[in-house]
C-alpha cells in the first residue's frame, strides 16, 4: 500500500509542477513540456524493458528515435513522381540486389559451415555486391537529388496520415533491433552499451547523408498533423464561440466592442495553441496507456517471471533450460520497438524531422536518466522518471537564471563573472541533470520508485 | 615519376594525416583501456575528461598569449601542458574520491560504474560549457608549416607537393615519447609491474602486498596525462571544440577494443587502424589511379569507397567486424 | 605454544551463519600440517580465517607470540604469511619472472639472491623466466604460484587445495617441492582433498567436522586411526 501512496504522490507532485508553469510562465509551454514528458515516458518504456527486464544495456535509443523519426517522413509525406521517375527504378534495383546479396551471404554461411574459405567468400561477394550497387545506385541518387534539391530531392513517403508511422516507426527499429541483437547481444554488459551506441551512430549518420532518402541535414519539413491547424481553428466559428464562453466573465467586463474583439482576437490565437497540443497530449497519452497496460501485464505475466529470473540469475537461468539469448533478443526488439514508436512521435508532435539532431547526449544519455532516476525496473517509475528528467531538462535554465541573479545581486550588471554566468545558464541543465544522476545512483540505487517484486 | 608522384600523393593525403590522426585516437584509447583494466569500468566521461584537459591549456595558452608569453616557432599550448595535466589530475582525482571510489570500495558491478560515469560526463561537460562555453576555439601559434607543398615540388620536381604542418610532426613526436616513457613505466618498473599484476589478478596483487590504493592513484595520474596531452594535440591539430571531444569518445573507444581492451599496446595499434581505416576508405583515388594507370584507363568517378561523411561510421562497422569475429580484440585483450 | 596459531575462532561470512566455530589450528617452523574434513566442512574457512580474509566473532590469532587478530590480510602478508590461493594463483597476464618479481613486492632488497633460492628450487621456473604465465602447463603454473608466494621469504606458507585439479604425477611432483620448501624452515598450513597423500607427507593434520575439531594427530597417526579411516579415507 505504501508503494501505491508513493506513486500517486510523485505523480500528483509532479502534474502540479507542470500547472504551475501553465500557471506562472504560460499553458503552451506547459504543454509542450507535457507532450515531451509524454514521448519521453513512451522511450523510457523502451528502455526499462530492456535494462529493467532483461538487464539489458541499450545505449542505442539514438537511432531508434531516429528510424520513428525516418518512418514520419516515409509514410506521411507525399511520393515525389519526378523523382521516381528519375531514379526510382535504379534505386529498386539496388534494393533488391542487396536483399539478394544478404540473402547468398546467409546461404554460403550455412552451407560452408567448416570451411576456412567461407570468410573469404563472404568478404568477396560483400566487395563486388557493394561495386556494383554502387554503380547502379550512384547515377539513380544523383538524378533524384537533382530533382528540385531546395524542396525535394528525395523519393518522398506514401502520402498517408502520419499516424500510421507509429507503427511503421516500430516495426523499422524492430527490424534493425533484430540485427544489431544478432551481432551485439552475448557481449558483456558494458561492451553492449558501447557496441549499441556505436551502431546508433551508423544509422543516424546514414539518414543523415542518404539525402535521396529523407533530405538528410536539409531536414524535411511540413509534415501533416494528425490534429487540426491552429490557423483552420482561429477561423471556424465553433472554435470561437466556445473560447468565448470560456471567457465569457472576462469578456463581458470590457465594455468597448472593438477592445473586446482585440482581446477576443488574443485568446482566440492562445487556445487555438492549447488546443492543438491539448489534442496530441490525448493521443499521446492514449499511447502511454496502452504500453503501459501491456507491460504490466507482460511484467506479471509468467514471460516476465521468466525474464527477472534471467536478469538475476542468467547462469542458473540458462542452467535451468531457459533460453536466455532467445529471450534476449525477443527483448531488445520489443524496447526497441517502443523507442521507434516514440520517435515516430516525436516527429509527429514537431511536424519536423531534422536528422542533425540527433545525438547521443539528448537521445541517448538522458533517457537513461531518466530511466535510472525513475527506477529500474518499473514502469511507474520509468515514466515518472520520464517526467521529472524532462521537467528538470527544460526548466533548468529559468531555475539557473532565477539562482545566478539571486546570489549575484549585489554584483554590478556589468561584473563580468555575472554576464558570463547569465550567458552560461542553459548548460546548467548539463550539471542538474549529471549530479541529480549521481546522487541518485549513491543514495537511491533503485530510483525514486524502486521495483516492487524481488525474488531471492 | 608517375610512381613516385602517386606514391608522395598518398603520403600526403592519406599516411601523414592518419598517423597524425591515429596517434590523437591512441592516446585516448590507452586512458580508455587502462582505466578499464585497472578501474575496471567503461569510462563514458573519457570524451569530456580529455576536453577538460584541454579546455584548461587553452585558457592558459590565452593568458601566456595576453602576457606576450610564447615558446618561439612551437606553439605556445606546449607550455601549458605541465599546468593543464596537474589540473587534469587534480580534476579526475577529485572525481575518483566523491563518485567512484565510493563504488569501486562496495564493488559494485562494472555496468553501474558505467553508469556513474555518465553522471561524470554530464557533469563535466557543464563545466566546461559553463567556464569556457561551446565554442570553437582555435588556439596554435607559432610556425605551421615545417615543410610547404611549393617547397618540396621546388626540391624534388615533382608534380604532386607534400605538406608536413608542424602540428602533425609534434602530434607524432609527443605521441612517440609519452607512449614509449608510459611503456617503459609499465613494463621495466617495479610500480608498473604492480599495476599490471593488479590489472591482471586484483585479489592475488592485493596478496601480494599490492596497495590498492597506490594503483588508483597511478592510474588516474597517467590518464591525467595521457587524456590531456591527446587532448590538446588533438585541438592543436584541429580546433577545440566541447562537442567533438565528446564525439571523439566514439572511435576512441572503437580503437580500444579493436586493439583488445584492456591490453594499453592494442589500444596504442588500435587508434592507428581506426585512423588509416577511416582515411583509406573515404580517399578519392581518381588522382592515384591517373598516375599510376595509362591515359585510355583513367577512371570517371572519384574511386571513393565511402564518401568522407561516413568517417566515423567506417571505424564503427570496424568495430562490429571485430565484435563479431574476434570479440576480445585483434591484439587480445580481456575476454568478454 | 606454536609458532603460528589460530586458536578458537568463530568465523562466518558477513551475517551469515558460522562456518567454524571455535577452532584451533597450529602450525610450527618445519612443520607441514593438513587441514582434512568432508566437503562443506570449513576446511578452507579456517584457513582464510587465519589469513583475515574474513573476521573472526570470537578467538585469536598470534604469530611468534604476537597477536594479530585485528591486522587486514596485507598487513598479516608483511608479518611473513603467504598464501597460495586455490584458483587464480597466479598473473596469468605478467612473465614468470614478473610473476615472482610482484610476489617480492614488499621486499625492497635486491632480488636476485632470492630470485636464485626459488630458482634452486624450481629449475623449471629460470627455464621459462620470460615466457607469459597464462602459456604454461598446469604443474608448472602451480610451480609459479608457490615461487610467488616464497618471495616474501615467509615464515608461514598457506596452501589452499594445491593440487586440486591437476594429474597424479603432476601431484607426486608438487609434493616434494612442498617438502622441500619445508625443509627451508617455513611452517606451512594445506587444506586437501586428497587425504592419504596429503597426510603421508604431512607432520600433523587436523580434520574438521561442521567447523569443529574432531580428530588431530600426526600423519601416521590419524592414517591408522580407524574411525578416521572410515569416514574419510574411504577404507
Amino acid at each position: 500500500m505504501m508503494q501505491h501512496k508513493n506513486i500517486i504522490a510523485a505523480y500528483s507532485i509532479m502534474i502540479l509542477l507542470i500547472i504551475a508553469v501553465g500557471v506562472l510562465q504560460s499553458w503552451t509551454i506547459a504543454l509542450t513540456i507535457l507532450n515531451y514528458c509524454l514521448i519521453s515516458a513512451v522511450m523510457t518504456i523502451g528502455a526499462n524493458i530492456q535494462w529493467g527486464y532483461a538487464g539489458l544495456i541499450n545505449f542505442g535509443i539514438m537511432g531508434y528515435t531516429a528510424l520513428g523519426g525516418l518512418a514520419a517522413v516515409l509514410v506521411n509525406v507525399p511520393p515525389v513522381k519526378e523523382a521516381w521517375k528519375a531514379g526510382g527504378s535504379g534505386m529498386v534495383v539496388s534494393l533488391i540486389l542487396i536483399i539478394s546479396g544478404v540473402y547468398i551471404i546467409r546461404t554460403v554461411l550455412r552451407k560452408f559451415e567448416n570451411s576456412k574459405k567461407r570468410n573469404y567468400i563472404v568478404a568477396a561477394i560483400i566487395i563486388i555486391g557493394f561495386v556494383i550497387v554502387r554503380y547502379i545506385s550512384g547515377p539513380a541518387i544523383e538524378n533524384i537529388e537533382a530533382i528540385d534539391p531546395a524542396k525535394t530531392g528525395f523519393l518522398g513517403g506514401l502520402g498517408l496520415p502520419i499516424i500510421f508511422s507509429w507503427i511503421v516507426g516500430g516495426l523499422f527499429a524492430a527490424g534493425i533491433a533484430f540485427i544489431v541483437g544478432k551481432i551485439a547481444l552475448g557481449l558483456r554488459a558494458d561492451y553492449l552499451a558501447i557496441a549499441t551506441l556505436l551502431i546508433a551512430e551508423i544509422i543516424v549518420s546514414i539518414i543523415k547523408h542518404e539525402d535521396w532518402l529523407a533530405r538528410g541535414v536539409k531536414n524535411v519539413i511540413g509534415l501533416k498533423r494528425p490534429v487540426p491547424y491552429e490557423v483552420d481553428l482561429q477561423g471556424s466559428t465553433w472554435f470561437i464561440d466556445l473560447v468565448e464562453k470560456f471567457h465569457s466573465k472576462k469578456l463581458d467586463v470590457i465594455t468597448s466592442l472593438t477592445e473586446r474583439q482585440d482581446v477576443l482576437n488574443q485568446l482566440v490565437i492562445d487556445a487555438s495553441s492549447v488546443y492543438v497540443k491539448l489534442c496530441l497530449a490525448g493521443l499521446f497519452l492514449t499511447v502511454v496507456i496502452i504500453l503501459l497496460i501491456l507491460t504490466q501485464k507482460a511484467l506479471y505475466s509468467p514471460w516476465g517471471r521468466k525474464m527477472r529470473a534471467i536478469r538475476d540469475n542468467e547462469v542458473a537461468a540458462n542452467a535451468m533450460g531457459k533460453n536466455v539469448v532467445k529471450e534476449h533478443l525477443l527483448i531488445f526488439i520489443l524496447g526497441s520497438a517502443i523507442v521507434g514508436i516514440a520517435g515516430a512521435m516525436m516527429v509527429t508532435n514537431d511536424g519536423l524531422f531534422t536528422p542533425g539532431s540527433y545525438r547521443p547526449m539528448r537521445y541517448t544519455f538522458v533517457i537513461w536518466v531518466m530511466v535510472i532516476v525513475g527506477g529500474t525496473g518499473n514502469n511507474f517509475g520509468a515514466i515518472l522518471g520520464g517526467f521529472v528528467v524532462w521537467f528538470l531538462w527544460v526548466e533548468a535554465a529559468p531555475i539557473a537564471l532565477f539562482f545566478i541573479n539571486f546570489f549575484t545581486a549585489h554584483l554590478e550588471e556589468t561584473n563580468a563573472v555575472k554576464q558570463h554566468l547569465i550567458q552560461s545558464a542553459a548548460y546548467f541543465r548539463f550539471l542538474l541533470v549529471g549530479i541529480g544522476l549521481l546522487i541518485i545512483m549513491r543514495y537511491r540505487p533503485k530510483g525514486l520508485i524502486p521495483e516492487k517484486i524481488n525474488i531471492k | 615519376m608517375d610512381f613516385i608522384n602517386a606514391i608522395v600523393l598518398l603520403l600526403n593525403y592519406t599516411v601523414i594525416p592518419a598517423l597524425t590522426y591515429g596517434s590523437q585516437l591512441a592516446l585516448g584509447a590507452i586512458f580508455v583501456t587502462l582505466v578499464y583494466g585497472i578501474l575496471r569500468f567503461a569510462n563514458f566521461a573519457t570524451g569530456d575528461m580529455m576536453s577538460f584537459g584541454t579546455m584548461v591549456a587553452v585558457l592558459i595558452t590565452f593568458y601566456f598569449q595576453s602576457l606576450g608569453i610564447s615558446f618561439g616557432f612551437l606553439p605556445t599550448a606546449l607550455l601549458t601542458i605541465p599546468p593543464a595535466v596537474l589540473a587534469m589530475i587534480f580534476y579526475m582525482l577529485f572525481i575518483d574520491k566523491f563518485v567512484f571510489s565510493y563504488y569501486r570500495v562496495k564493488k559494485s558491478p562494472p555496468v553501474q560504474l558505467a553508469m556513474v560515469s555518465v553522471g561524470v560526463m554530464f557533469v563535466t561537460q557543464a563545466i566546461i560549457r559553463i567556464i569556457i562555453g561551446p565554442f570553437d576555439r582555435r588556439f596554435f601559434d607559432g610556425e605551421k608549416f615545417i615543410l610547404k607543398a611549393n617547397e618540396f615540388k621546388e626540391m624534388t620536381g615533382l608534380n604532386e607537393g607534400l605538406t608536413i604542418k608542424s602540428t602533425q610532426a609534434i602530434t607524432i613526436f609527443v605521441t612517440v615519447l609519452v607512449v614509449s616513457i608510459m611503456f617503459w613505466f609499465l613494463n621495466r618498473t617495479k610500480t608498473g609491474t604492480s599495476m599490471r599484476a593488479y590489472s591482471d589478478n586484483e585479489d592475488l596483487a592485493l596478496l601480494s602486498g599490492i596497495d590498492p590504493k597506490k594503483v588508483v592513484l597511478i592510474t588516474w595520474i597517467i590518464a591525467g596525462i595521457l587524456a590531456t596531452i591527446g587532448g590538446v594535440l588533438y585541438g592543436l591539430d584541429k580546433s577545440y571544440r566541447p562537442f567533438v571531444y565528446f564525439n571523439n569518445m566514439l572511435p576512441i573507444f572503437a580503437a580500444a577494443i579493436v586493439g583488445g581492451i584492456g591490453n594499453p599496446f592494442g589500444a596504442f595499434l588500435g587508434g592507428y587502424v581506426i585512423a588509416f581505416a577511416e582515411i583509406l576508405v573515404t580517399y578519392a583515388y581518381k588522382k592515384f589511379f591517373a598516375y599510376l594507370l595509362p591515359e585510355f584507363m583513367e577512371p570517371d568517378s572519384l574511386m571513393q569507397l565511402l564518401s568522407t561523411d561516413y568517417k566515423f561510421a567506417v571505424s564503427f562497422s570496424i568495430l562490429v567486424i571485430v565484435l563479431l569475429f574476434r570479440p576480445s580484440g585483434i591484439f587480445k585483450g580481456k575476454t568478454l | 605454544m606454536a609458532f603460528f596459531e589460530g586458536s578458537k575462532m568463530t568465523a562466518g561470512y558477513g551475517d551469515g551463519p558460522d562456518i567454524i566455530s571455535s577452532c584451533t589450528i597450529n602450525v610450527d617452523k618445519g612443520e607441514i600440517v593438513a587441514i582434512l574434513g568432508p566437503n562443506g566442512a570449513g576446511k578452507s574457512t579456517a584457513m582464510k580465517t587465519m589469513l583475515g580474509l574474513l573476521n573472526l566473532k570470537s578467538g585469536s590469532v598470534l604469530i611468534n607470540g604476537e597477536d594479530i587478530t585485528n591486522l587486514s590480510p596485507q598487513d598479516r602478508v608483511k608479518k611473513g604469511i603467504s598464501f597460495v590461493p586455490q584458483s587464480k594463483n597466479v598473473f596469468a597476464e605478467l612473465t614468470v619472472k614478473e610473476n615472482l618479481e610482484v610476489g617480492a613486492f614488499l621486499r625492497t632488497d635486491k632480488l636476485d639472491k632470492i630470485l636464485n633460492d626459488i630458482y634452486d628450487l624450481f629449475p623449471i621456473l629460470e627455464e621459462k623466466q620470460s615466457q607469459i604465465v597464462g602459456e604454461l602447463s598446469g604443474g608448472q603454473r602451480q610451480q609459479v604460484a608457490l615461487g610467488r608466494a616464497l618471495m616474501i621469504k615467509p615464515s608461514v606458507l598457506m596452501l589452499d587445495e594445491p593440487t586440486a585439479g591437476v594429474s597424479p604425477i603432476v601431484m607426486d611432483e608438487l609434493f616434494e617441492h612442498i617438502i622441500k620448501v619445508k625443509k627451508t624452515n617455513v611452517a606451512i598450513i594445506m587444506v586437501e582433498q586428497n587425504a592419504k597423500q596429503a597426510l603421508s607427507i604431512s607432520d600433523r593434520g587436523y580434520v574438521l567436522v561442521t567447523g569443529q575439531n574432531k580428530f588431530e594427530g600426526s600423519g601416521n597417526e590419524l592414517l591408522n586411526d580407524p574411525e578416521v579411516r572410515r569416514s574419510f579415507l574411504g577404507a
